[in-house]
């Protein structure tokens, strides 16, 4: 069964030059599939995962998810998409400074708002005890190191059980141990809990370990 | 947790993390609504002391009879059909009475609309001092029902206003007149009628309205005691004064006392146009004032609140991402605003009132104004009101502009960038 699903996509950036990123790119991501996308920079990898992960509208062409058609539904409805069934790891962590570790797990789960107030933050434990970061969890975000706020982030990307993890080089910024340390994790949970994943990333060695390699090269999939 | 819970939890937290800022922003707030309510307390204080000085001893309509030639001669009634030339047409005397006083009295008090009447005789009198003798006027009042209609006793300095009902031959003398002949209470004054006839009186109380061109000819006594001044019987009345139950109706009620009565009457708004200018100028100027440091306040909030969300940019992008509606986002930084707009302002009430009350206690001497002993201050709660509505309503602006940035910021920009 296939999670994601493209049609014919087509993007184009019109600032400062019409430039075409993305060319008839017709792709699916089978349920629980590690797959990671690899290609030169400016080939559109990047492009294209955000318009997987829904964010970007400005595109032509179909984008199926669960066997759905999403395109051209509103971002509102987007945005709860996103809530329920997407998480995020970026290059960079993205945690709010101004809460603590655990707080920042919990927004997304209190904003889905299907449990109480009491069931978000124990999941949220158990999203970090899962990444070991439970003993951190009552820190400022702001207090940790780099490898450990990825971490934080990967909890906060698990806290709604999500369908599908997107990656944009979640391991650009971290040194090989964090970095094996990221794919260990997310190779976990793609095995217990039969979690999709799809992650940009230049690094061959991470990517060697997926499942299966989306090579991308001038907007178009090789 | 509901949305509202938790976006509320967000904008708390975000306040407070840069405390400065926050109460930086509130301050202005606070100074703008604050200097409101001590402007408008203030002003309005000092207009309703300002129009009660004049307005509220003053009748809402004037019945009297205006001394002036007849508009019709007799020749015209007789021979209507003629053309005559009648010169120099002079007024006959005694016209200064008003013709059938009491019968009109009666009728007055029976209508719905009128609060009061009271009648007065001004009789023209000399004060004898020494050589010579001061002009003046004795209007002749039932002092009680004067007091109760016009407050004349917020402008009796000293003794017993009340006096002059229980004793034959007193007097209520004007400030200006006993300081000039060096009078007291207890002592005794001639005043002099028109034809000579000297009337011994005593003095019973002291008068002072503030204006020195009242209190230097000014005195009153009883109804009666005027009447004898001027050799004349009881039905003699040169002024019918209304006071009715809402101030609106003077101009019509006088209209319809010209047609019915064939009298004078003179209605309040006429008769006091420029206080009326006066409190309204004061009024708008307020307010621009006021206004002008909100909107001041509001540029303070709005610029704060700008560059702060170009600050949370990554903070946005990521509520986005990760499922946070543009609306929410943009709520977030709208309950800041208002958050900062109802401390701000409640802020601005409590220093407000401090200072009102402050100013309120200050001691105010005038010899113009003898019963005010401190600034007047207008309490009044619809200020407050309106300076709550007025904060948040343009804390709610000044948060909307940047909110609406907020809610524009494209997340994939943001994360691309990095």
């Amino acid at each position: 069964m296939s999670l994601l699903k493209t049609e014919n996509i087509n993007k184009y950036f019109r600032d400062p030059v019409l430039f075409h990123a993305l060319k008839d790119v017709t792709f699916e991501l089978q349920k629980g599939e590690f797959a990671s996308i690899m290609g030169k920079s400016g080939c559109g990898k990047s492009t294209l995962l955000y318009i997987l992960s829904t964010m970007d509208t400005d595109y032509e062409g179909k984008l199926y998810f669960n066997d759905e058609l999403i395109t051209n539904k509103s971002a509102e409805e987007l945005a709860k998409l996103r809530n329920e069934h997407i998480g995020f790891v970026f290059q960079f962590h993205y945690l709010l400074p101004e809460f603590s570790v655990l707080e920042n797990v919990m927004f997304p789960g209190l904003k889905l708002a299907k449990k109480s107030k009491e069931e978000v933050e124990f999941d949220a434990m158990e999203k970090l005890k899962l990444l070991g970061m439970e003993s951190q969890a009552l820190k400022g975000a702001n207090k940790l190191s780099g490898g450990q706020k990825q971490r934080v982030a990967i909890a906060r990307a698990l806290i709604n059980n999500p369908n599908i993890i997107m990656g944009d080089e979640p391991t650009g910024n971290l040194d090989s141990k964090n970095s094996d340390n990221v794919f260990n994790i997310f190779k976990e949970l793609n095995q217990t809990e039969d979690l999709s994943l799809l992650v940009v990333t230049h690094d061959t060695e991470f990517a060697e370990k997926t499942d299966r390699i989306i090579e991308m090269g001038d907007g178009m999939i090789i | 947790m509901s949305d509202f819970g938790l976006i509320f939890k967000i904008t708390r937290t975000h306040l407070l993390s840069r405390k400065k800022q926050s109460a930086i922003a509130a301050l202005g707030v606070t100074f703008g609504i604050g200097t409101f309510i001590i402007m408008m307390g203030f002003m309005t204080g000092l207009n309703g002391l300002l129009d009660g000085l004049i307005l509220n001893r003053t009748p809402h309509v004037q019945i009297f009879n205006e001394i002036e030639p007849s508009e019709v001669q007799p020749i015209e009634m007789a021979l209507p059909e003629q053309v005559h030339f009648v010169q120099s047409v002079k007024p006959v005397t005694n016209a200064a009475k008003i013709h059938n006083a009491l019968p009109l009295m009666a009728e007055l008090r029976r209508d719905k609309r009128v609060k009061g009447v009271t009648s007065q005789l001004s009789a023209k009198i000399f004060y004898a001092a020494g050589a010579s003798d001061l002009n003046g006027v004795a209007t002749g009042v039932n002092i009680e029902e004067e007091d109760r209609l016009y407050n004349i006793s917020n402008y009796i300095t000293s003794g017993d206003f009340q006096g002059i009902m229980k004793e034959k031959n007193t007097i209520i003398l004007g400030a200006g007149i006993a300081k000039k002949l060096s009078l007291r209470i207890g002592d005794k004054i001639q005043l002099k009628n028109t034809m000579g006839a000297i009337f011994p009186m005593k003095i019973v109380a002291l008068y002072q309205s503030g204006l020195a061109e009242v209190d230097n000819i000014q005195s009153f006594v009883n109804l009666g005691t005027a009447q004898r001044l001027m050799g004349v019987g009881n039905n003699y009345i040169t002024n019918v004064n209304v006071k009715l139950n809402d101030v609106n109706q003077a101009l019509d009620f006088s209209k319809e006392m010209t047609r019915r009565f064939n009298v004078n009457a003179l209605d309040i708004n006429t008769a006091n146009a420029q206080f009326d200018t006066g409190t309204s100028i004061r009024n708008l100027i307020t307010y621009a004032v006021s206004v002008t440091l909100l909107v001041v306040a509001g540029f303070g909030i709005y610029n704060i609140l700008n560059m702060f969300i170009y600050e949370k940019m990554d903070d946005i992008a990521i509520l986005k991402a990760t499922g946070f509606a543009a609306s929410d986002v943009s709520k977030i930084f709208i309950s800041q605003a208002i958050l900062i707009g109802f401390f701000g302002g409640l802020f601005g009430l409590i220093f407000g009132f401090v200072v009102s009350w402050l100013i309120s206690q200050t001691p105010f001497d005038t010899e113009a104004l003898p019963t005010v002993k401190t600034y007047p201050v207008n309490f009044n709660p619809g200020y407050y009101v309106f300076g709550m509505i007025f904060a948040m309503v343009s804390t709610f602006l000044a948060g909307y502009l940047p909110s609406r940035k907020a809610k524009k910021i494209d997340p994939v920009e943001i994360i691309r960038g990095k």
